[in-house]
């Protein structure tokens, strides 16, 4: 009987020298920032030169005040509405963004950057350094969701808009949305955090860090070296993306979609093969999220979720962040989202009624776990569309 | 899905009319129990306020956002405190305050974040209730009060009379009251408290705290 204890068996695909293409030569719309502009980083490092890949939908009216920045989360990208070209799966938001969709792009000037520290264009660890001819990997300085937030500055700036009509993201994208809100609000006629929180809470540090040991843990990684040793970490990636996949769903979502069911066959076959739905389900999840994801990029990005507190450099009061903000609010969690449980986002909520700021906040009844901010949930996309309708009035948008 | 800024159905609640009567045009409000949201628009459209609401059930509160109202899940007798002093214009509690648990703290809460509070409430001193109670023996049920009394999400209802006294004890200043029937039609102001808590099926007062003496 052959047995396969580990996902990563399977030889790379096409997907994987397409991912490396796209790091360095992305197919979207870039901003080249030259040597010359460098980037302040909180490390007290300076990045320069910088790319941020990203893609736009829709138009930006006369007075550029249509915008609004779609914030990704961890392991998602710039093609938020239009085909991934690593995966060649529609974007990622698509059933969110488009024409009629709750973000319209009939009447919104859509943004989506991929964040710096990704691995789909915008500077990232898989990078090459101009200054070596390599890909940065572990030479790339460790970077905050400020960092990112000030990325994405440059491009607002870029594009000549003063003010974004809305910046809204779910997970690490709520981060940058609420960065944005409290770093730049003037910037922000209004915000919109999903299933997000104001710092990254011990145990999702915990996942990270069960993560980043199972990544370093592969001997293929070579010590964040694997581009030039020619290798890529395939199990450990796949080990941590099938752990933090677990975090996305809810145990009633596991139990509906596979309960006990085995995968092909009628009884366990005493081994250590994927003998139940579940364990080949996660294999899977594992194996293709390698061929579109860079290891070292996994590394950055999460730490960068666990750095975030809103409210540690400001005295350890959140309320601080938003004194004063004009920015209107929507936050937005789900019953059955245990990574950002509900419990975060009304720390936020109460944050911002201390400085009486004008917010609204819905918890939305879901059974789909951290994951339900991706999918179709009629009761979200009605609060989206209503609450962006009504800011857009208030901005003089016409509808 | 629901269109945003939806015409609300049906006419106006009578007591949201008088609580509007009540708010100057373009002042900031808080509505506490803020239900569809149907004062907020009210005062959104009538009196141009920046109006903010908190409700405790969720689907209410989906609701409001869904109608591009600026409401939050949240629990009057729990959620008050975080707000600070004097935030808003008017503090606004439409037929809440017999349902909360700490009427007086919550309405303590009311007049310290508004500049002015307006609480309109069921009068458990209306005839109709006394009639009930006397000559049925039972817990009354009346058009504004319809649930059995183990069903009534109304755990400290009052009278008029009781309400002016708790004014009094929260150091409140009562500006403006209005009794009505349930027509909706306000009673004469020559009417005696007395009078108004006999025949007031509903009453709306402004309040404002006593500055300190």
């Amino acid at each position: 009987m052959a047995v396969h204890p580990t996902i990563a068996d399977v030889e790379p695909n096409a997907g994987h020298s397409l991912r490396l293409a796209e790091a360095n030569n992305p197919s979207s719309k870039v901003l080249r920032l030259p040597e010359s502009e460098p980037l302040r980083l909180a490390c007290d490092q300076f990045l320069a030169p910088i790319t941020i890949a990203y893609e736009t939908y829709g138009e930006l009216n006369a007075d550029k005040s249509n915008a609004i920045l779609i914030c990704h989360a961890l392991t998602l990208d710039q093609y938020v509405a239009s085909e991934n070209p690593v995966t060649k799966k529609p974007g990622w938001w698509s059933i969110m963004v488009g024409p009629g969709k709750p973000i319209d792009t009939d009447r919104f000037f859509v943004i989506c950057p991929n964040i710096l520290g990704g691995c789909m264009g915008s500077t990232g660890p898989a990078s090459i350094d101009p200054k070596t001819g390599k890909p940065y990997g572990l030479s790339f300085p460790v970077i905050t969701i400020g960092d990112m937030v000030n990325a994405q500055v440059r491009l607002i700036d870029h594009l000549g808009i003063d003010q974004l009509f809305c910046v809204i993201g779910g997970s690490m994208g709520g981060m940058q949305v609420l960065e944005w809100a409290a770093s730049h609000p003037e910037r922000v006629f209004s915000a919109v955090p999903i299933a997000t929180a104001a710092w990254h809470s011990s145990q999702n540090i915990a996942f990270h860090e069960v993560g980043r040991q199972a990544v370093m843990a592969d001997p293929d990684w070579c010590g964040g070296d694997y581009h030039s040793h020619g290798k890529v970490p395939r199990n450990g990636l796949s080990v941590a993306r099938m752990a933090a996949h677990i975090t996305y769903l809810s145990e009633d979502a596991l139990h509906r979609k596979f309960g006990r069911s085995l995968q092909e066959r009628s009884k366990v076959t005493f081994s250590f093969n994927a003998d139940f739905q579940v364990e080949s389900y996660l294999r899977h999840q594992g194996s293709t999220f390698v061929d579109r994801f860079d290891a070292n990029s996994y590394l950055y990005i999460t730490r960068a979720m666990d750095y975030f507190d809103l409210a540690a450099e400001r005295g350890d009061v959140l309320a601080n962040a938003f004194r004063g903000t004009k920015t209107r609010f929507c936050v937005v969690s789900f019953t059955s989202d245990w990574l950002y449980p509900t419990r975060e986002s009304r720390e936020i909520v109460h944050a911002l009624n201390a400085v009486a700021a004008n917010v609204s906040f819905v918890e939305i009844d879901s059974n789909k776990g951290h994951d339900a901010f991706l999918l179709e949930e009629p009761e979200f996309f009605a609060t989206v569309h209503g609450f962006l309708s009504s800011a857009g009035t208030k901005r003089g948008l016409k509808v | 899905m629901l269109k945003p800024n939806a015409p609300l159905a049906g006419p106006h609640r009578a007591d949201h009319l008088f609580i509007a009567e009540m708010v100057e045009p373009g002042s900031r409000v808080l509505d506490v129990g803020c239900g569809d949201g149907a004062l907020l628009q009210l005062l959104a459209e009538s009196r141009n306020t920046d109006g903010r609401g908190v409700e405790l059930s969720r689907e209410r509160v989906n609701a409001c956002v869904m109608r591009g109202l600026s409401v939050i899940q949240g629990d009057a007798d729990r959620d008050l405190a975080d707000y600070p002093d004097q935030a808003f214009d008017y503090a606004i509690l439409s037929l809440t305050i017999q349902a909360t648990r700490y009427p007086k703290t919550v309405l303590e809460n009311l007049l310290r974040i508004g500049r002015r509070a307006i609480v309109s409430f069921p009068n458990f001193g209306h005839w109709r209730v006394r009639f009930d109670l006397m000559f049925t023996g039972r817990m009354p049920r009346t058009e504004s009060l319809p649930d059995s009394w183990y069903e009534s999400p109304n755990g400290h209802l009052c009278t008029i009379k009781d309400f002016v006294d708790l004014a009094a004890v929260v150091d409140a200043e009562v500006e403006e009251a209005v009794a009505f029937n349930t027509s909706g039609q306000k009673l004469p102001i020559r009417h005696s408290l007395s009078l108004q808590n006999l025949l007031g099926e509903k009453a709306v007062f402004q309040l404002r705290k006593r500055p300190p003496r």
